[in-house]
């Protein structure tokens, strides 16, 4: 995007001037490069995990507007890794916490606050102001909605994911180059993929994967280097590996081919196979049990089998003394399990311990009930002394 | 060839972050590798026994659908890899 240095809405103060110095003696950004970024509108959709790299970044970088979209509070399981966010701010909504870092950091930033879910009915709208997205979301339906939101207002997407140690991050939807789509046309089936609530996550690797986002949101807006288009970084903590897999725009593809079938936003909830929310109301559910029922027939010394769907590391955290074989390990360990007994499987959130509740009624059990909530339900409303993580 | 596991799926393949297997081909290894590790099957093929659509290939760093798919030919020292997708980010689910 060109600039033109004199006029009045880039140009920059004394004060930035001495703020952005070590970038405006580099070339590759120079007075030129630090107009662009402070004309530059960049929406970071969340302000989580990768969301808080990457807003401090691209706010202490001196991109001129930053719109931020979350409609979430701040909790303590994710002091772990959200940096924008500290001790005190447990509560608050996390667009009131990142801001008022961000303005701290750098006042001479365009915050603007989008408190709100993305969805269907609003990304259109929300998009239309801002020259890149960058998205790090952490759920399916919000991945391709971004995805097909930026290749339907032609506006690059920078993406970024993370699981356990594991990375991955590319610039999508840009004219020449290939789109979310392209990459993985369809979805996994819900389930199948566990996600960081469950299958947990180091907490610097958003940092590793946000600031890599954040180098390429910057580099979107100089025109410089070699973004990511058109390939994929997977990064390996762990191993401490960078590796980087050749991608391609897929003539077939139904968001951005030659032919594409996608031309408005459809129910992203549904595309992933998710349930509409009614459906999921977990007290609808006839199999489960909530933590005053368990509570007060384990106190009258009913016969009840706890069995515990986690995996070994959980139980060491916390524990209600159930019987612990991992809802993994389930199928080829059902042997040890008594079917004349009545049988309350529990895992964390009660998301596990339900399919573990299906696969036993399949295999033949009748008397198995889904501790609704899982151990952490327990631990708010039976026994806070069991710890909730 | 060597396979490059991806973290997800890692508890199917005794927690190894790389297997070496024979096989002149994709197909040959892929089958290879869940012979010796058969709980890894359902994460990667459809029961009509195709790579599930969200599991992707590459032969060191080509993906395989620009290849010859499946059969696409491996030579000795080359690497495979199992690139599937993963959500996590910035936020936990809400359910």
């Amino acid at each position: 995007m060109p600039v033109d240095l004199q006029t009045a809405a880039t140009a920059l103060s004394n004060e930035e001037i001495l703020r952005y110095s070590r970038h405006l003696i580099m070339p590759e950004v120079g007075m030129e490069g630090q107009q662009k970024l402070k004309a530059a509108k960049v929406l970071c959709i969340g302000t989580g995990g990768l969301g808080s790299p990457l807003a401090l970044y691209l706010t202490a970088a001196g991109v001129g507007t930053l719109g931020l979209v979350d409609f979430d509070v701040v909790d303590y399981t994710n002091l772990q890794r959200q940096i924008i966010h500290s001790t005190p701010d447990v509560g608050r909504p996390k667009l009131d916490s990142a801001e008022e870092k961000l303005r701290a950091l750098n006042p001479y930033v365009d915050i603007r606050k989008f408190e709100t879910r993305l969805t269907s009915a609003n990304a259109l709208e929300i998009f239309r102001d801002f020259d890149v997205i960058v998205d790090g979301t952490d759920n399916f339906p919000t991945r391709y909605l971004v995805n097909d939101a930026c290749v339907l207002t032609g506006k690059p997407n920078v993406y970024g994911s993370i699981f356990r140690f594991e990375g991955q991050a590319s610039v999508f939807a840009t004219k020449e180059g290939p789109c979310y789509r392209c990459l993985y046309p369809e979805p996994p089936p819900p389930g199948l993929v566990p996600s960081c609530a469950e299958g947990g996550v180091l907490g610097i690797l958003p940092g590793l994967v946000g600031v890599i986002q954040a180098t390429e949101a910057i580099k979107l807006i100089l025109e410089a280097g070699e973004p990511l288009i058109g390939r994929l970084l997977l990064v390996d903590a762990l191993a401490m590996n960078f590796r980087t897999l050749k991608l391609r725009k897929n003539p077939e593809c139904p968001a951005c081919g030659t032919h594409p079938t996608i031309k408005k936003l459809i129910d992203y909830e549904q595309f992933c196979g998710i349930p509409p929310a009614a459906a999921q109301q977990p007290a609808a559910n006839a199999n489960d049990m909530t933590p005053e029922e368990l509570k007060r027939r384990l106190d009258a010394g009913e016969d009840l089998f706890v069995l515990d769907v986690r995996e070994p590391n959980e139980y060491q955290i916390a524990n209600l003394g159930g019987y612990l074989i991992p809802l993994g390990d389930l199928p080829k360990r059902v042997n040890e399990l008594d079917s004349s007994r009545e049988i309350v499987a529990h895992c964390k959130m009660g998301g596990r311990s339900a399919k573990a509740v299906d696969f036993l009624r399949q295999a033949g059990f009748k008397k198995v009930r889904n501790l609704a909530g899982g151990i952490n339900a327990w631990s708010e409303k039976v026994d806070p002394k069991v710890p909730k993580y | 060839m060597k396979i490059h596991i991806p973290t997800p799926l890692r508890q199917y393949a005794e927690k190894k972050a790389a297997l070496n297997v024979s096989g002149k081909t994709v197909a040959e290894g892929l089958k290879n590798l869940t012979v010796q590790h058969p709980d890894l099957k359902k994460h990667l093929f459809t029961d009509e026994g195709k790579l599930r659509s969200f599991v992707n290939v590459y032969v060191n760093d080509e993906d395989i659908r620009y290849l010859q798919n499946t059969d696409t030919a491996v030579k000795e020292g080359d690497d495979v890899s199992i690139v599937p997708s993963i959500a996590g980010g910035f936020d936990e689910p809400k359910l």
